[in-house]
Formats: structure tokens, sequence, C-alpha cells
């Protein structure tokens, strides 16, 4: 019976891996590669479950790890979610060939090279990059 | 083998085919909203794998934590820049194809040569505990440390998020 042999799990958990390599390195939208990181959190968390249920000796530790992969996915859409509303608000879109044009025709801000030292006008150099 | 046995076994292949092809839906299709379906897809097969895997659990914490919220906030944040059912990617299709595919060989090949030569110790034979009250009991006493990183790193996560979106915008 397949559903309770290790390679079964392990090959899922593989291709989901696979997939995710695939999505992340072929995609060009934040959406999608963040979607692809998540299948591939996906991938390690069925990984450390079927570790868990066939050789490990003590068998709810893989469960508190595949909660605890849980709780960083989470917290990484939650980051990424939030740059991508912040990249709207600064460009007005997050569509990534929109943004690019932005870039090449420097209407994103960036201020060109000549415009001499920036200094902030209040507080330390510096502390604009927080 | 009975009928009973034959039936868990189809609703396993369900499972599968539902997680393998959700992922590919995930990556292929070009309708961001899509994407986030497929997504779905694919973490509700991985939380029915996790249910063969003897964790009810941790099933219902995979729908919960990756359909309930997770998706739904890819969505919204989808639905913050593009038309629904807008094309996303257009016209820089494939150009990455050159180094995706190469990535995904190195990664068959690597995992095939590990996982075939990997001998797999026996399945001990003691009794083993999968209940939930030896994952809270390991929560709260040997993995602690963990528990209490993994909150401050919500916590952490939770505070950026909300100064990323709500610093003032650039007067430029």
């Amino acid at each position: 019976m397949l559903s309770q042999d290790l390679k079964t799990y392990l090959v899922v958990a593989a291709l989901l891996l696979i997939i995710g390599v695939y999505g992340v390195v072929q995609r060009r939208s934040f959406i999608g590669m963040l979607i692809s990181a998540e299948l591939i959190l996906a991938g390690a968390g069925l990984n450390f479950m079927a570790f868990n249920r066939f050789i490990a000796p003590e068998p709810a530790v893989g469960q508190v790890f595949t909660l605890i992969i849980m709780g960083i996915a989470a917290t990484e859409t939650a980051i990424g979610v939030s740059f991508i509303l912040a990249v709207y608000r600064q460009f007005k879109t997050i569509d990534p060939i929109q943004l690019n044009e932005l870039q090449e025709s420097s209407l994103c801000g960036i201020p060109e090279v000549d415009d001499g030292p920036v200094v902030p006008s209040g507080g330390k150099p510096g502390d604009q990059d927080i | 083998m009975s009928w009973a046995d034959i039936f868990l076994e189809a609703v396993f292949y369900i499972f599968v085919l539902l997680t393998v092809f959700g992922g590919l839906l995930a990556v292929r299709t070009q309708i961001l909203m899509y994407t986030v379906l497929g997504a779905a897809v694919a973490f509700l097969g991985v939380a029915g794998l996790f249910m063969f895997l003897g964790s009810l659990f941790l099933s219902m914490m995979q729908i919960l934590i990756y359909l309930g919220a997770i998706c739904i906030v890819l969505v919204f944040g989808i639905m913050v820049g593009y038309t629904p059912r807008q094309v996303a990617e257009q016209g820089i299709r494939g150009q990455n194809l050159l180094l995706a595919v190469p990535a995904c060989i190195a990664s068959i090949v690597l995992l095939r040569s590990a996982v075939g030569r990997t001998i797999w110790p026996p399945v001990p034979t003691a009794e083993r505990d999968f209940s939930l009250d030896a994952v809270g009991v390991h929560l709260l006493e040997k993995y602690g440390l963990a528990f209490e990183l993994i909150s401050v790193l919500l916590l952490i996560a939770i505070i950026g998020a909300i100064i990323v979106v709500t610093v003032k915008e650039d007067p430029r």
C-alpha cells in the first residue's frame, strides 16, 4: 500500500519542492514568487511529518517542527504582502513590467546622479534608510 | 484487502493528485487569481496527506493557517494591484525558462540520488504517542524556546508589516 510507505511521501514532498523552485526562478511577479516559496515550505512540512510518522523515535517532534514551519510561512506572507502594499502606494502599480518601465524612464523617483550629496534636513545621515 | 482499505487508498491518491496538480497550476497559470487557487488546492492536498500521516490536528492547522490565513492574505495582495482576471507577466513569460528547467533537473537528480542511496532504519516497534497531548507537552517543555521564538518572530513581523504599510508617502 502506497499510503503506508515513506518513499511516497518523500516523492510528493520532492515534487512540491521542485515545483516551488521552478516557480521561484521562473515567476517574475511578487505574488507568484511568494506563492512558490509557500509551496516549498509546504513540501518541507510534509517531509517532516513523513519522517515523524515512519522513522522518528519520538513522533510528536515532527508535528512541533511542522507547526513552527507554518508559523514562519505565515510570517513570510505577512511581510511579503506588506511590501507589495508599500510598492503599490509608492508607484500605484505592482505589475513588474510597468515597474520596469517606470524605472527605465526614471519616473520612479530615483534621483539623477549629479544632484550633489544628499543631506537630509533633519537627523543624521542614514536616518532615511530606515 | 477490504473495500475500506481500497477506498482509503483511492482517497490517498486523490490527495496526492490534488497536491501535485495544484502546485503545477500555481506555477503555470498566468492569471494570478488562479495561482492562489492552485496553491490553495495544493495546501488542501497536503492537509489530507497529514491526515494519512496520523495527525488530524496538523491537518486542521494546515487548513486553518494556509487556506484560511495565507491564501486570503495573498488574494488581498493581488486585489490591491491587479484586476481579478488580469494576465500578469505578459511579455516576460518564458524568459527564465532556461534557468528554471536546469534548476528543476538539478533538484530532481540531487533528491533522487539522496533518496536512492539512503537506507532507512526500520520502524521502531515500541509504543509511540502521536496524540495531541504529546505535542502540547513537547511544545511547552522541550521545545519551549522555539515556541517563544516563533511567537516573537510573529509579533515582530506584525509590527514590521504595520510600519511598512503606514510609513508616510515620499513627497517626491
